[in-house]
């Protein structure tokens, strides 16, 4: 108990320094975290989305795959990222490696499957129940997965979210192909990872309770805006 | 097969000519050797019972069934033959509306048939209007009720200028005055344009008497009978075509 008190009140001690550093990691962490769920938000609705409406031989074992990359471990797509981008490795040649936008490629990788599948379910879902009257309407496939994911705007959202908060919340990738370089490519996550290490248990969970402040920040944002699309688009 | 053999219309075209039709759902057959010829400007009502195919029958002459799809959607065999300029619109037990603006479902319609979005929004407020939802064209279309809603479908349907209208059982579970409505604006339509074939599945006797030139009746995916209204409504005559077909309705008429 002593120490969850002593840790609350390093959280709030830390929100209140104001300490720049401090807040350059929290930014870094939103920053890194939310390109890679725009990126993949926007590669993971188009392709669920058409994966859900076409039809072709060996879908059955794409789709097999692609449930199977929701337990990708962070980790392992850390590793994969780093033989990418090391120095030997195919993409060597970018000097992308500890630098935020590997970090940021390796989180695209992590979360797209997550908003893929997600999404394909949801569409194919939806297309099973109204799928030939937008068909009768003259709307070619694609198109008719594209106005499925406007008629499920709110639930996409809710993929959207998860998918976020899969990125925010891992530490593995971001530890391997970012480095956790300090005042550089060092976010929340991996700095709790640190402190834990360095046995400063109080800041550790101080981070860790920061962070999931500035998750729940985002999260009433995006809700109002959740409830904003309900009230214009009714519910039905 | 006499029952089930087409009706000629030597003095009309024909808009629809389906041979040896067959449809599967996986292992289960939806429609038997089904053999019909619809003219132009026909009324034809499906009736039969749940899961006699009328449904089915009705989306593979809307083209939503086909010999290319997959299994989960049904696979067809046999040849349907459609009469050159054909086009065709379809209204669903329950319309789907998409969440936006009545005038926009409407709108999309147009515009995916080819019309710009302006000229698109010009002629689906025509129809909105002829519809009677003019004055609601800019609520959001899935708040609308289940009548006004169909409504909307009927708009959506027309903006495309159809001359083969497919419907099935347009006013399933509505109250009388929605129902009056849908019927009213099925009536509007075929009187409008007397070269409207008409195409609906109907649980309605009434309706079916009201707005049918023809009727087919369908058991377990056969058409069991395919007569002229009159003929059909007449007891001695359908006895002698199909007696499960006058079995049904006395079932109906109860």
């Amino acid at each position: 108990m002593n120490s969850i008190s002593q840790s609350l009140s390093t959280a709030f001690a830390l929100i209140a320094s104001n300490d720049v550093q401090l807040w350059s990691i929290v930014a870094r962490s939103l920053w890194v975290s939310a390109w890679a769920s725009l990126l993949a938000s926007v590669l993971g609705v188009v392709f669920g989305a058409w994966l859900a409406v076409s039809h072709f031989a060996g879908r059955g074992l794409v789709l097999l795959i692609l449930n199977t990359l929701l337990s990708l471990p962070a980790v392992v797509v850390g590793l994969l990222v780093y033989l990418l981008l090391s120095r030997s490795g195919p993409l060597g040649e970018l000097g992308w490696l500890f630098s935020v936008k590997a970090m940021v490629l390796a989180q695209t990788i992590l979360v797209l499957p997550v908003v893929m599948a997600l999404i394909r379910q949801l569409i194919e879902d939806a297309d099973k129940q109204r799928g030939e009257q937008l068909q009768s309407l003259g709307a070619p496939r694609l198109f008719r997965a594209l106005l499925h994911v406007w008629d499920e705007r709110i639930a996409v959202l809710m993929v959207l979210i998860a998918a976020f908060g899969r990125a925010i919340a891992e530490v593995g990738t971001v530890m391997v192909v970012g480095g956790n370089i300090d005042g550089f490519t060092r976010v929340m996550t991996t700095s709790i990872a640190l402190e834990t290490s360095k046995g400063d248990l109080p800041l550790a969970l101080g981070l860790g309770i920061m962070l999931m402040a500035v998750v729940l920040l985002l999260n009433t944002v995006l809700a109002g805006l959740r409830w904003l699309i309900a009230r214009q688009g009714g519910q039905s | 097969m006499n029952a089930a053999s087409p009706a000629t219309h030597p003095e009309k075209e024909v808009q629809f000519n389906l041979q040896d039709i067959n449809v599967h759902f996986g292992l289960q057959q939806a429609l038997h050797n089904i053999n019909l010829q619809i003219a132009k400007g026909d009324r034809l009502a499906l009736i039969g019972a749940n899961g006699s195919g009328k449904s089915t029958l009705l989306r593979v002459l809307h083209g939503l069934i086909t010999s290319t799809r997959v299994k989960a959607t049904g696979r067809l065999t046999g040849t349907i033959k459609t009469m050159p300029g054909t086009r065709q619109a379809m209204l669903f037990q329950r319309p789907h509306m998409l969440r936006m603006s009545v005038l926009n479902n409407v709108t999309l319609a147009a515009w995916l048939n080819g019309q710009s979005w302006q000229a698109g929004k010009k002629q689906a407020m025509n129809e909105l209007k002829r519809v009677g939802l003019l004055d609601l064209s800019q609520r959001p279309a899935n708040t609308l009720s289940q009548g006004q809603q169909q409504r909307v479908a009927f708009a959506r349907a027309s903006v495309t200028q159809p001359n083969v209208l497919v419907l099935d059982e347009p006013t399933a579970s509505m109250d009388p005055r929605s129902k009056r409505e849908v019927e009213g604006l099925m009536q509007d339509f075929a009187e409008q344009d007397s070269g409207l074939t008409l195409i609906f599945a109907s649980h309605n006797l009434g309706q079916v008497k009201r707005l049918a030139t023809h009727v087919a009746y369908l058991e377990y995916g056969k058409i069991l009978a395919f007569l002229p209204v009159a003929e059909f409504f007449d007891e001695d005559h359908l006895t002698m075509v199909s007696q499960q077909a006058q079995k049904f309705l006395k079932g109906n008429l109860l």
